[in-house]
Formats: C-alpha cells, sequence, structure tokens
C-alpha cells in the first residue's frame, strides 16, 4: 500500500537512471515536433443510433507515442493543475518505456479511479492546461488519454490480486454514506489502510452519479463495475437500499460499532429556474432523464420505467449533465436536439470534448438564449418556450460576463420535451437528520479543507455535499484526504 | 431480504401485503413511504406505510393493481421477495392534540390513512372516520379503523354500502353537525381536491398525503414536484403531506397523467 501523495517522489522518480536514459533518448525538438494524437472515436452517425462509448481509447503504439511528447519537465506543471497532484510525468515516462503496468500503479499511488478520471475530468482546465506545450503554442500532451489508456492496459491483464500482499486488519469499523466517486475512493483507501468498511447506498444501484448520472456512451458501467469488484476483493461491504438519516440513523450506525462516518451522499436536488409552466408534463430535470434511461433503463426491453420522448427536445443549460442530456436525446430518438445556454460558448461550463462530441452529433446550440416561460397544447403538455435575447455585460462575482435581457427580444420556439439541466443543490436528508452537524446557509455540511472533518468529530464529509456541485476528480480526493485524516484520529 | 411474510386480498385487485423490513419498520412514523421495485428490470414506485410491527421486524403495505409494476407487486406470494425496499422516506405526519379530526380515505388511500388515525386517536384526539368507495367490495380496513375512531362513517358511490354518496357528503355532514378542528383526506387526486374545496369553505384546516410519480425517492430526480402555496415543492423530501388548501390539485392531476 502506498497512499502517500509526495511531491518528493516525484523528483527522486524523474532521477531515477531509466529516465534519465529515456530523457536523453530524443531531443525537446524530436518530441515537440509530433503532432498530438487524435482519440479514435466512432463515427457520429453510427453512435447516434446506440449506446457504445463513443472515445475508443488509444492503441498502445498510439500511446507509445504520444507518451514520447511529454518532455519530462523539471518542474512539471501539469501536476500543479491536477486537484489531486497526481505523478503526470512519471506515470507517462512509464508508459513511454513501455511500463503500463507500473504507469497504472504510479497513477493508483494517487488517484483511486484512473479508468474514470481518464475519461470525465475536464483535463482541457486541468492538467493539460498547464502543459509546457500551451506555452509553445502547441497542443498539450494529451494526458487524459494516456491516464485511461494506462487503466484500461491494466483493467484488461489477468486479475493479479493472489500476489497482493495480505492487508493487516485493525478491526475498526467506518462507515460510508453513498457510493459514488467521493465514497468508493474513501473506501479503498480505508480498507487498505485495514479499517473494517460498509459503504451504505440509497440507490439499488452501487455506484452514485458514475451510474445513474454519466451515460454509458462517455463511462461504460462495466468500469465502474471493475472498480467495485476490486474494492470488494479488498473487504469492503456494500449495502444498498439503505439510507444514512432514514434507514438508519447516525446515532445507531455509532451504537452498532462504527467509530466513524464519512458522508458522501452527492448533489441530490434538481434546481429548476421558476419561471411560468415549468411544471407542465414534459419538462423535467436532466436527473429525472439521465436516472430513468442510465440507472432504470428506461426504452430498453425487459425495463419497466419509462421516460417520455420528443422529437423537438430543448435542454437548458451548459454543463457537462446538459450534453449528457442532449447527446442522450439524440440517442432516444429525437430529430431536433438542442441546447438553450444564457451566456455565450466560451463561458459553457461542459468540457470542449464533449460539446465537440455533441455538435458532431447533430446537436445545435442556441447560446445567449434563455427560457423565460413554457406554453402547453390543449392536452397541457408542453407545446412550445418563450426565450428570451441575451447579451453579455460586465463580469459577474464568477467573472464572466454576466448574461443581460436585450429588451424586447422574445421568441417562441415549438418543444416537446425540455430537459432542465441547470445545476443541483446538495441532497438535504443527512445534513436535516443529524442534530448538531453544521450546515451552510446553502445545505453544503460545512468541514475542515484539510481534514474533511465536520462539527462533529466522528463525522466527515465530501463530494458535493460539501461543494455543492464539483468533479469526479475533485470528490475523489475529497475522499482521499478524509480517510487520510480520519485513519491517523481513529488510530492515534 | 424484504421477504413477503403474508398477503391477505382485500378485493380482487387490492392486496395486503406484509413484508419483512425490519430496519425500516423500526424508524418508520405514520406519513412515510418507502419506495420499491420488483425483479431486475423492475420500476421504482413509492408507496405508503400502512402499519409496521418493530418486533416482527415488519412492515405492511396496501397495493392497488393499477398497472405493470403494481401487478408485479400484487402477483408476489409468501416466500416471495421485493428486489429491493428502501425507506423509511418523507416527512411524518406532524401529529398533536387538535380536537376533533375527521379523517377521510378513498380506495387505497384508507391504507396510508389507518397509521394517522391510530397516532390521532393515541395523541388525545376525537377521531372520525370517513372510508369512501364506489362499491362495498372496496371498502378496506374498516375493522382496522374501527378502535382508533370515535365514529366511521362509510359512503359508497352506488349505495351498496353505509350511505350514499360522495365522500364530500360524508365529511360535510360531519362539520355541518359539530366543530371540526383539522380534516386529514388521502386517495385519488380528485377526491382530495374536492375535499380540500369543501373544507376551505369550511375554512377546516386539511391536510392531504399526495403519492405522485417518483424515480428515486430521494430528492434527486424532481420528478414528484408540485406546486403548493405558489412554490414548487417535493412531495418525496418536503412532503409527502401538504396543506390541501394551497396544493394545485389541477397541475398535479395533470402530471400523473403522463
Amino acid at each position: 500500500m502506498n497512499t502517500e501523495n509526495s511531491t518528493s517522489g516525484i523528483s527522486s522518480c524523474r532521477q531515477a537512471p531509466w529516465r534519465e536514459e529515456l530523457r536523453k533518448s530524443m531531443t525537446a525538438r524530436e518530441r515537440n515536433s509530433i503532432p498530438r494524437v487524435k482519440m479514435p472515436e466512432l463515427d457520429p452517425a453510427y453512435r447516434v443510433t446506440c449506446n457504445e462509448e463513443v472515445n475508443q481509447g488509444l492503441s498502445a503504439e498510439q500511446a507509445l507515442i504520444e507518451a514520447k511528447r511529454c518532455l519530462d519537465c523539471p518542474d512539471p506543471q501539469c501536476v500543479t493543475g491536477c486537484p489531486v497532484s497526481i505523478d503526470i510525468p512519471s506515470f507517462i515516462k512509464n508508459i513511454e518505456r513501455g511500463e503500463f503496468l507500473e504507469a497504472a500503479s504510479v497513477l493508483k499511488r494517487t488517484s483511486a479511479l484512473p479508468a474514470v478520471c481518464g475519461r470525465v475530468c475536464p483535463q482541457e482546465r486541468q492538467c493539460e492546461s498547464r502543459c509546457i506545450y500551451n506555452k509553445m503554442k502547441k497542443q498539450p500532451v494529451a494526458i487524459g488519454y494516456l491516464e485511461r489508456f494506462a487503466a484500461d492496459n491494466e483493467r484488461q491483464q489477468p486479475a493479479p490480486e493472489a500476489d497482493a500482499p495480505a492487508i493487516q486488519r485493525n478491526g475498526i469499523k467506518v462507515a460510508v454514506a453513498g457510493s459514488g466517486p467521493a465514497g468508493l475512493s474513501f473506501a479503498g483507501d480505508m480498507i487498505k489502510r485495514g479499517f473494517d468498511v460498509t459503504v451504505f447506498e440509497a440507490l439499488h444501484e452501487i455506484g452514485g452519479v458514475l451510474k445513474y448520472g454519466i451515460p454509458e456512451f462517455r463511462l461504460p458501467n462495466t468500469i465502474v463495475d471493475h472498480e467495485i469488484a476490486a474494492l470488494k476483493r479488498l473487504g469492503v461491504k456494500f449495502e444498498r437500499d439503505c439510507i444514512i438519516g432514514k434507514t438508519i440513523s447516525y446515532e445507531s450506525l455509532m451504537d452498532n460499532g462504527f467509530k466513524g462516518l464519512f458522508v458522501a451522499s452527492g448533489a441530490g436536488l434538481p434546481r429548476f429556474m421558476g419561471i411560468p409552466g415549468e411544471n407542465l408534463p414534459g419538462i423535467m430535470s436532466s436527473n429525472e432523464y439521465l436516472t430513468r434511461i442510465n440507472l432504470m433503463g428506461a426504452g430498453r426491453p425487459g425495463h419497466d420505467t419509462p421516460v417520455m420522448k420528443g422529437a423537438r427536445v430543448a435542454i437548458i443549460g451548459g454543463g457537462n449533465t446538459a450534453m449528457d442530456s442532449v447527446r442522450t436525446a439524440r440517442r432516444m430518438g429525437a430529430e431536433k436536439a438542442f441546447v438553450i445556454y444564457r451566456r455565450s460558448e466560451d463561458e459553457m461550463p461542459a468540457r470542449k470534448e464533449e460539446i465537440k462530441h455533441a455538435r458532431e452529433e447533430g446537436v445545435e446550440f442556441l447560446t445567449l438564449h434563455n427560457p423565460v416561460e413554457y406554453l402547453a397544447d390543449e392536452k397541457g403538455r408542453v407545446r412550445a418556450m418563450m426565450v428570451q435575447r441575451m447579451e453579455l455585460g460586465e463580469p459577474d462575482e464568477s467573472g464572466r460576463r454576466s448574461p443581460v435581457p436585450v429588451p424586447g427580444a422574445v421568441e417562441e420556439i415549438p418543444v416537446d420535451l425540455v430537459i432542465v439541466s441547470i445545476g443541483v443543490s446538495p441532497n438535504p436528508i443527512i445534513p436535516s437528520s443529524i442534530k448538531g452537524l453544521e450546515v451552510s446557509r446553502r445545505g453544503t455540511i460545512v468541514v475542515n479543507d484539510a481534514t474533511m472533518q465536520s462539527s462533529i468529530p466522528t463525522l466527515y464529509a465530501g463530494g458535493d455535499i460539501v461543494r455543492g456541485g464539483a468533479t469526479v476528480i475533485l470528490a475523489m480526493g475529497d475522499g482521499r484526504h478524509a480517510a487520510a485524516a480520519m485513519a491517523e484520529k481513529l488510530l492515534s | 431480504m424484504f421477504t413477503v411474510l403474508s398477503k391477505e386480498h382485500f378485493s380482487e385487485k387490492v392486496v395486503k401485503l406484509v413484508v419483512e423490513a425490519p430496519r425500516i419498520a423500526k424508524a418508520r412514523r405514520p406519513g412515510h413511504f418507502v419506495i420499491v421495485r420488483v425483479g431486475d428490470g423492475g420500476e421504482r414506485i413509492p408507496l405508503t406505510i400502512a402499519d409496521a410491527d418493530i418486533q416482527a421486524g415488519t412492515i405492511t403495505l396496501v397495493v392497488q393493481d393499477v398497472g405493470v409494476s403494481t401487478h408485479k407487486i400484487c402477483a408476489l406470494n409468501p416466500g416471495e421477495c421485493f428486489t429491493d425496499v428502501v425507506g423509511p422516506l418523507g416527512q411524518a405526519t406532524h401529529i398533536e392534540r387538535f380536537g376533533t379530526v375527521v379523517c377521510c380515505g378513498g380506495g387505497v388511500g384508507v391504507a396510508p390513512l389507518l397509521p394517522i388515525i391510530k397516532a390521532m386517536k393515541e395523541a388525545g384526539n376525537r377521531v372520525i372516520t370517513v372510508l369512501a368507495a364506489r362499491t362495498r367490495d372496496l371498502i378496506i380496513l374498516e375493522n382496522e379503523v374501527r378502535p382508533y375512531s370515535d365514529e366511521v362513517i362509510i359512503m359508497t358511490d352506488d349505495g351498496s354500502y353505509g350511505r350514499k354518496g360522495l365522500v364530500t357528503d360524508g365529511v360535510e355532514s360531519v362539520i355541518n353537525r359539530e366543530h371540526v378542528d383539522m380534516a386529514v383526506t388521502i386517495g385519488p387526486a380528485i377526491m382530495m381536491k374536492f375535499v380540500s374545496l369543501l373544507t376551505a369553505r369550511y375554512n377546516v384546516p386539511t391536510m392531504c398525503s399526495l403519492n405522485t410519480i417518483m424515480v428515486d425517492g430521494t430528492g434527486m430526480c424532481g420528478a414528484c414536484r408540485v406546486t403548493v402555496d405558489g412554490h414548487t415543492r417535493f412531495v418525496c423530501i418536503d412532503g409527502p403531506e401538504f396543506d390541501a388548501h394551497k396544493v394545485d390539485f389541477d397541475e398535479m392531476m395533470l402530471r400523473l397523467r403522463y
């Protein structure tokens, strides 16, 4: 087990003889003249007919060439762009020298779910945004693709658990509420530290947002299931259909011998805009739409859950969930699927790749527009929406230029299905059911930034229930920080 | 887990199931519901808990066979299991000593009303129960509500049992006869709407329990949203009980149709 995350590890690794030799094997000019690899993708016309993963992953040959592009900088800025400070040059150089499994183990030192993060992290805003190549006006090293390659390669190897070192168990019981990225990474770290870990999940499936939220065409369930199976082999127990704060109280957990609880219950409540007609049939949250399709299998044979279909589908919002929803709508047969976003495309929070993929799949973008009212047909179902044209004004507190309505510029657009994807609020069940737990005005659990400890000493929290809406990698990082802090406290 | 221990047919389409769910039995209060699922491709649907036995570790559900999922549930036999039962969910009923409380239930709505009747009685209220159905065979749980009710009024549309008339006729007769401090109504949305209109006319505070469409039941999807007092609320976490006079029943009925 190695859960440390030290920068001294990076430099010592960098001075390893094999790595020095590797650096000298090519000049920087030779390296930076290699064009950035292109991710092999399914053809857009084909992929909108199915749920298959769009990005096919790099071949070993492609990965070996892309890895050569990395200059193995003495002061690698990519690491500072990673929320969990993955030792990026070290894993890439291991790929370059053909030690793919070693590359995966470098990733696993810091990231509990590299196959997931390689697929869903917004690399262009994180590690890749700090790559030295940007300063050279070249495209950054494809760190995300390489991360995914290393993790996928390892997953396809026969499970080596026979020679995994036996972990000394300490017999201390800890509980986790929620089995999304934060909960899974916490569970993995604690079981490796010898704790007796039980993960309680409200839904009937393990995986949280990785299962109900992110669609199969972006993150196949088999990837998530592989990680869950690995945790089970290490001894993590999972209890589905159990809500901490409802099915069992925090007090009764403690009475049953649990010494700590990590709350990773996620972002529960979908937000709506509060405009007239928003509760009409035919208008739903992206959470509802994606949960029906991803978790409940709506539209697939043998699944009872229905979902409304539309020929003209509008998705409100510009984040990753909006892109997931609009691309799902295309796959569910929408003739016209479009994103309505109140700012311009530059301000869209979605990953660039999702926007590109959506556009390739025939999704239209109506930026600088904002819905103001929905209209019903004679049966009461939504038939049209009134949208207000916007223009960009002064920057707001987020630093982005804020959208301002253009007076009188309101138009009617026919729609028969609307997916509202403008964000979520924290799930209130746990914050409201535990006495003495300090909660912010926004409903998030207040924690110490470093230790993730709440106002209740035995209760730690992380992920969206603390951040209110963040990324998989940040949630995962919270899980790891909480595990380190809780372990230290319980073992001292 | 979640084994059906006993099954009783109230009518051809209505069954009572006693289900093993010890944690839920212990944690539940009147007004709470569960989300259940039958089969791997099964739908998640909400059902209000009709009763619970902490010693036996069971909860009681009353289900009317109206569609694919309720049909699967009604087909479960003793010894068979629900795939999933999760809860208790929602906010518990606000119980206090109001004085005289009229509890009116229609159809299977009587099942979730039963624990509220019990709790209202135990809190020292004078409880008048109005049970309503289309016809005699559809009146359920009469024997169960009697011990906790000071009076039971039965209403049937066809007059085959009790008095002929709608649930509102029964409730109005009580209001005309004596002072009523509180009304509780559970049943089909249209019934609750008309009970609510009636009690609003007489200024009798009224609580209703809504059974909207849900997927997760924990606040995540928003399928259950209703307008209460001009604001969008989620039945799963804010409810299922609301001030009936403030609920937009027309919008709710429209949403139930899809």
